[in-house]
């Protein structure tokens, strides 16, 4: 008679459990050194749901039919000069912010589960970082091939791991990644796979992918496609290892919704720079920063956070402060990068009258009242041969490490949010309660913080000029700036065989 | 709290005053003026006459505010780290009670910015 068949589950624990064992040569806590020291009580490893239930035959097997394909499109798109479909080059811009700013820290997600992949304790788990940690390889990988098409005709993308090092701006996604590969691995697992990739992941790849798709960009959608389906295997991981930590022990449910408070705000915070790729990068948005916070955060978080309230887990902390913050966020960002255009490596602009248009109906509550009078200034200062750059670099908050440019919307929207925090007779700024709190339980850790602002008045980035700086971070002249004019736009022209808007944009300011 | 941590954790700030080869770190902003998104840090001489800072340094980078021409220097109210501040020019910014991370803020009344929407 054959054998009867195991079901999935069965099988996939056939595959998984009988791979630990109980060491005898050395004891359980040194070959684990990791996953006690955060308070993590964990009685029963064998509780453990595994969210993928993929073994490794079939997982290669998918993988490789998802990758044949992406890379047949990949290849179509360039033979096809794809990038002429794009609707504008200003697009380009926000792929250069996720080549450089997102991919490493696919990458680093890629070495840090790993780690956990040999460091937890339990088997299940330690099988499911392995999986992610691939997955997390292979997003690295294709999205620097797709974008690799567009490092040929674009400024700006030719060096991202060295700029993630270095750039000031980059060290905001870089720190925050960080910050979480310096925790533990329950730390590490609860803010990226709950609170990056559950929580908020929809802020990132929902306006990343349609805006591609809105914009021409048929390379980008179909790496987003094929990074989907892993992207809810992590998800399920994310809420798996939640509830797998509040069920196993009462002590843990604190320490969880620490986790989950301190890292969702540093995402989020994060996230600012995917408002403003929204709401002012993308030629045609398919959706305000506004609108996908209302969707992606507040109603589908509301409902999460109802479920888990039945572990005693809350929604996290100062979530009403990014809520209110979403009328404001993009507006005070690319203000930000237009202030500090000729030190980032790709380039901003200042809106049109049609897009400002778009962002006033947006933003009822407050474009019009708050940033149509400072861009219109800009475009004025522009027109008149004195395009707005800031002559001095940013105080930046000590935990997020963005400029301190975050108003007290709550309160006063023209006052900005500052917090000052005395550690060892030294004064540290931060630019909330949010980043304030997290400074303020773990001192020791966030006063090592490398600042890049301090790092350049320290000497240690290349020379004290802005140009010294900017050689260091391996910028090249035409990387960033003002995007009117710039080679991007001149070479954008000559393709398309027009002298394009921009002065027509320019007539219209002034005629409204 | 302590932080929890495997091993003893060093104290280390990255940011102490000895690491600025005698310059100490001074925040800069003028308040409801967001066209300057945010404060700015600069690296000073302590020794740095207030008078200085008035004078050379304020103008040099806030100079390209279209109101900033209009600005009465009598009524500029001050604020050193939240709390109301009467500076002597003469002094040095150590003499004046300006550290190291200190933030220096400016407020115009009156002004609330461009069409007082506080840029």
């Amino acid at each position: 008679m054959a054998a009867k068949r195991l079901n999935m589950r069965k099988r996939y624990e056939a595959l998984t459990r009988g791979m630990g064992w109980e060491t005898t040569h050395q004891p359980m806590d040194k070959v684990f050194p990791y996953d006690t020291y955060e308070g993590i009580k964990i009685k029963d490893w064998d509780k453990w749901e595994d969210p993928f239930r993929l073994a490794v035959d079939s997982y290669w097997k998918y993988q490789a039919e998802k990758d044949k394909k992406l890379y047949a499109i990949m290849d179509s798109f360039a033979q096809n000069n794809g990038q002429l479909n794009l609707s504008d080059a200003r697009y380009i811009n926000a792929m250069k912010l996720f080549i450089q700013g997102v991919t490493p820290l696919e990458y680093g997600a890629h070495r840090h589960y790993a780690h956990l992949g040999r460091h937890f304790r339990g088997e299940g788990a330690r099988v499911a970082c392995q999986m992610q940690s691939i997955d997390e390889l292979r997003h690295a990988q294709t999205q620097i091939h797709t974008l690799s098409h567009y490092n040929k005709h674009f400024n700006g993308m030719h060096d991202p791991w060295h700029m993630s090092d270095r750039v000031w701006y980059l060290s905001v996604p870089k720190s925050y990644f960080e910050d979480a590969m310096t925790g533990g691995p329950f730390e590490f697992i609860t803010s990226v796979s709950f609170a990056f990739e559950y929580v908020l992941t929809n802020l990132l790849f929902v306006p990343f992918m349609s805006g591609a798709a809105f914009n021409g960009d048929q390379a980008t959608v179909t790496f987003g496609f094929s990074a989907q389906s892993d992207e809810s295997r992590h998800m399920t991981l994310g809420l798996e290892i939640i509830k797998f930590m509040v069920e196993q022990h009462e002590d843990n449910l604190p320490i969880v919704q620490r986790f989950i408070d301190k890292h969702f705000w540093r995402a989020y915070r994060v996230l600012g720079l995917v408002a403003m790729m929204q709401d002012y990068m993308l030629p045609n948005s398919p959706m305000s920063w506004k609108a996908a916070w209302d969707i992606y955060f507040t109603e589908n978080c509301s409902a999460l956070f109802d479920d888990l309230g039945r572990y005693g887990l809350r929604m996290p902390k100062y979530h009403e402060v990014a809520t209110a913050e979403a009328e404001h966020l993009s507006h005070q960002v690319w203000a930000t990068f237009y202030n500090y255009g000729h030190a980032a490596a790709f380039h901003t602009w200042m809106p049109d009258v049609k897009k400002m248009d778009w962002l006033s109906e947006k933003y009822p509550n407050t474009f019009d009242e708050y940033y149509r009078p400072r861009f219109e200034t800009f475009r004025e200062m522009e027109a008149a041969g004195e395009r707005h750059y800031i002559n001095g670099l940013p105080q930046l908050c000590q935990v997020c490490q963005i400029p301190m440019v975050f108003t007290d919307v709550l309160n006063d929207p023209t006052m900005v949010s500052r917090r000052v925090s005395i550690h060892n007779n030294s004064k540290y700024h931060t630019c909330g309660d949010g980043c304030r709190d997290i400074f303020e339980f773990e001192p020791e850790k966030y006063i090592q913080a490398w600042l890049p602002v301090h790092q350049i008045y320290q000497g240690n980035c290349g020379g004290s000029e802005v140009s010294e700086v900017l050689d260091w971070y391996n910028f090249q002249p035409e990387d960033g700036g003002e995007y009117v004019g710039s080679a991007d736009h001149q070479r954008w022209q000559e393709w398309k065989g027009t002298a394009e808007s921009v002065s027509d944009d320019r007539t219209q300011a002034h005629a409204s | 709290m302590a932080i929890n941590a495997l091993k003893d954790y060093v104290d280390n700030d990255r940011d102490a005053v000895e690491n600025f080869h005698g310059n100490q770190v001074v925040y800069i902003d003028w308040d409801k003026h967001r066209l300057f998104s945010g404060a700015l840090a600069f690296p000073l001489p302590p020794s740095m006459p207030f008078a200085a800072l008035v004078d050379e340094l304020i103008p040099s980078v806030w100079g390209s505010h279209p109101l900033f021409k209009a600005i009465d220097w009598g009524d500029v109210e001050w604020i050193l780290d939240d709390a109301p501040f009467s500076p002597d020019r003469a002094a040095s910014l150590v003499e004046n009670g300006i550290g190291h991370k200190s933030l220096l803020r400016f407020v115009t009344p009156g002004d609330n910015g461009i069409a007082g929407s506080g840029s």
